[in-house]
């Protein structure tokens, strides 16, 4: 009765984004955090500080001298099978980038939340997907998070996801700087109990792949010659990206009976099967899409919204499906993200391509980027976008204010 | 038709891997002696130690990246030449300046 009594109830609490990042870590019961600052998600590292130093959080947080020390502190404290979390932003991602090549490699299941803001130069602290999207090759699952409540959620499911043996891969879980990292919103935290429940604590004896032993000394990460099994062990990188969308997609569905919240699977569909016109996006501005669908459905316009969760492993397969929607004109796919020099300009827009293959209809495509470096898109602007697809799709041209140049559409440039 | 059976690991005993399949998600080696070859050959200085000045401090050890300075019970520190690659970081740390780097040539010809 007294750990019944004990036991911190489920509560809604008013938090930020970061803020709900820093509870999930907790209700995670994560046994090492690495901390280093950068705006925009030095709230994350130091929400839990003040948990560590309250003593409500059980963990060992560690300051680094830098990004890079954050992620090796990561990687040695995961080898001796903690559970480990972090969190960074734009330049803090990059200053880390050989040590995420390095998580992924050595197969290390470390969350990292990320509050994503546009990479210098110039110097640039608001909401641009970029800087996760330049890690989408390193092994890394990433995921966006397009409410508060998702990303307290996200990082949980996530845990169960990655600690799977079959999967045993890192993953981010991004969302908008500033637009969502510092702006408060209730958020549901379960109690501790609940939460247990769906997410049991690692192993006692370390991961079964790789343990950190004093009684059994190993090496890891030897030098591997061209005719030994380096091409092999990186094939199964890519090969367990496939097998876990499974994973993912159990782990949301247990979510869901647990904790009474859908999050559908590594997309969400809003309005896109009666659709004419579709747009694909990602975090917050998905979210917000759907005002904009709601508008241009009032107007007789049958506009329909695909929120991408997932963006690694890509989810081909489920987005290709929707492709087959009876009434299906036109889809665009709008980037808060720069990709110089690729097909469209855009990351998830160029990876589109493989979606379209897949399917012998003839549908109009418009790749998008807006947004960048925090550049606000209003839900007008989102409608406007809905009108610019239809008259792409009529008659191959434009007509507001966006740019369509070789083929992209870039939303507001001036 | 003779099947050539892939040769079992000789430091683990571990059967062969024949593909993909059969391996773990990361390789871990359980970690041999002189696994990448005999590396003394690639030296071109050589650690020479002075008696005199060595208190057995134990620092050349404790630095040494190789593993290849060795303390014999009652002795001064050895070092392992087969191993030994010669980077100097054992003079370069002895708080005694007690250890000096040597062309490698030199103490060929002296024996």
């Amino acid at each position: 009765m007294d750990e019944m009594i004990e036991q911190p109830a489920d509560q809604t609490l008013i938090l930020t984004g970061n803020e709900a990042a820093a509870w999930a870590a907790r209700r995670a019961k994560v046994h090492v955090v690495t901390a280093f600052p950068i705006t925009p998600q030095t709230t994350v590292m130091e929400t839990i500080a003040q948990f560590v130093d309250a003593g409500k959080m059980n963990s060992q947080f560690i300051r680094m001298e830098s990004e890079h020390s954050v992620m090796a502190g990561m990687i040695g404290a995961s080898m001796t099978g903690a559970r480990t979390f972090t969190a960074t932003s734009g330049q803090g991602l990059l200053y880390m980038a050989e040590l995420v090549h390095w998580a992924a490699g050595a197969r290390l299941p470390v969350i990292t939340t990320i509050a994503s803001r546009g990479i210098a130069p110039p110097w640039n602290i608001w909401v641009d997907y970029s800087d996760v999207l330049s890690m989408r090759d390193t092994g890394w699952m990433i995921q966006f998070a397009s409410t508060h409540q998702e990303i307290f959620d996200s990082v949980i499911i996530n845990y169960k996801v990655a600690e799977n043996p079959e999967v045993m891969l890192p993953a981010f879980v991004a969302y908008g700087g500033f637009t969502q990292s510092h702006t408060s919103k209730p958020v549901a935290v379960p109690g501790q109990g609940r939460i247990d429940d769906f997410l049991p604590p690692p192993p006692r004896k370390g991961w079964p792949h790789l343990n950190l032993d004093p009684d059994r000394p190993i090496v890891h990460g030897n030098i591997m010659m061209p005719h030994q099994e380096y091409m092999e062990f990186r094939f199964k990188i890519h090969e367990t990206m496939e097998r876990a969308k499974s994973v993912i997609k159990e782990a949301i569905r247990e979510f869901k009976d647990g904790f009474g919240r859908d999050y559908h699977g590594l997309i969400e569909s809003y309005l896109s099967e009666d659709a004419e016109y579709l747009l694909v996006t990602v975090g917050a501005l998905a979210e917000q899409a759907k005002d904009a669908v709601d508008s241009l459905r009032k107007r007789g316009v049958r506009a329909g919204l695909v929120k991408l969760r997932y963006y690694r492993p890509f989810p081909t397969e489920d987005l290709a499906a929707l492709l087959e929607a009876v009434n299906l004109k036109a889809v665009a796919v709008a980037d808060r993200s720069i990709a110089y020099g690729s097909p469209t300009g855009g990351h998830i827009s160029s990876d589109f391509y493989s979606v379209l293959r897949q399917t012998r209809k003839e549908i109009t495509y418009l790749p998008v980027v807006w947004g960048l470096g925090g550049r606000d898109v209003t839900v007008e602007e989102q409608v406007g976008l809905f009108e610019d697809l239809r008259d792409f799709h009529e008659g191959g041209r434009v007509g507001g204010t966006n740019k369509l140049i070789c083929g992209t559409l870039w939303v507001g440039l001036r | 038709m003779n099947e050539k059976k892939p040769k079992a690991d000789r430091k683990s005993g571990l059967p062969a891997a024949t593909g993909w399949r059969d391996l773990p998600h990361v390789p871990v080696s359980l970690g041999t002696m002189g696994s990448i070859g005999k590396t003394g050959e690639w030296r071109i200085l050589r650690p020479k130690i002075s008696g005199e000045k060595c208190n057995r401090c134990g620092i050349c050890y404790l630095y040494c990246p190789e593993g290849t300075m060795v303390f014999k019970s009652g002795m001064g520190p050895e070092v392992n030449l087969t191993y030994c690659k010669g980077c100097g970081i054992c003079a370069s740390e002895c708080p005694r300046k007690a250890i000096s780097m040597k062309p490698e040539n030199a103490d060929r010809n002296n024996g």
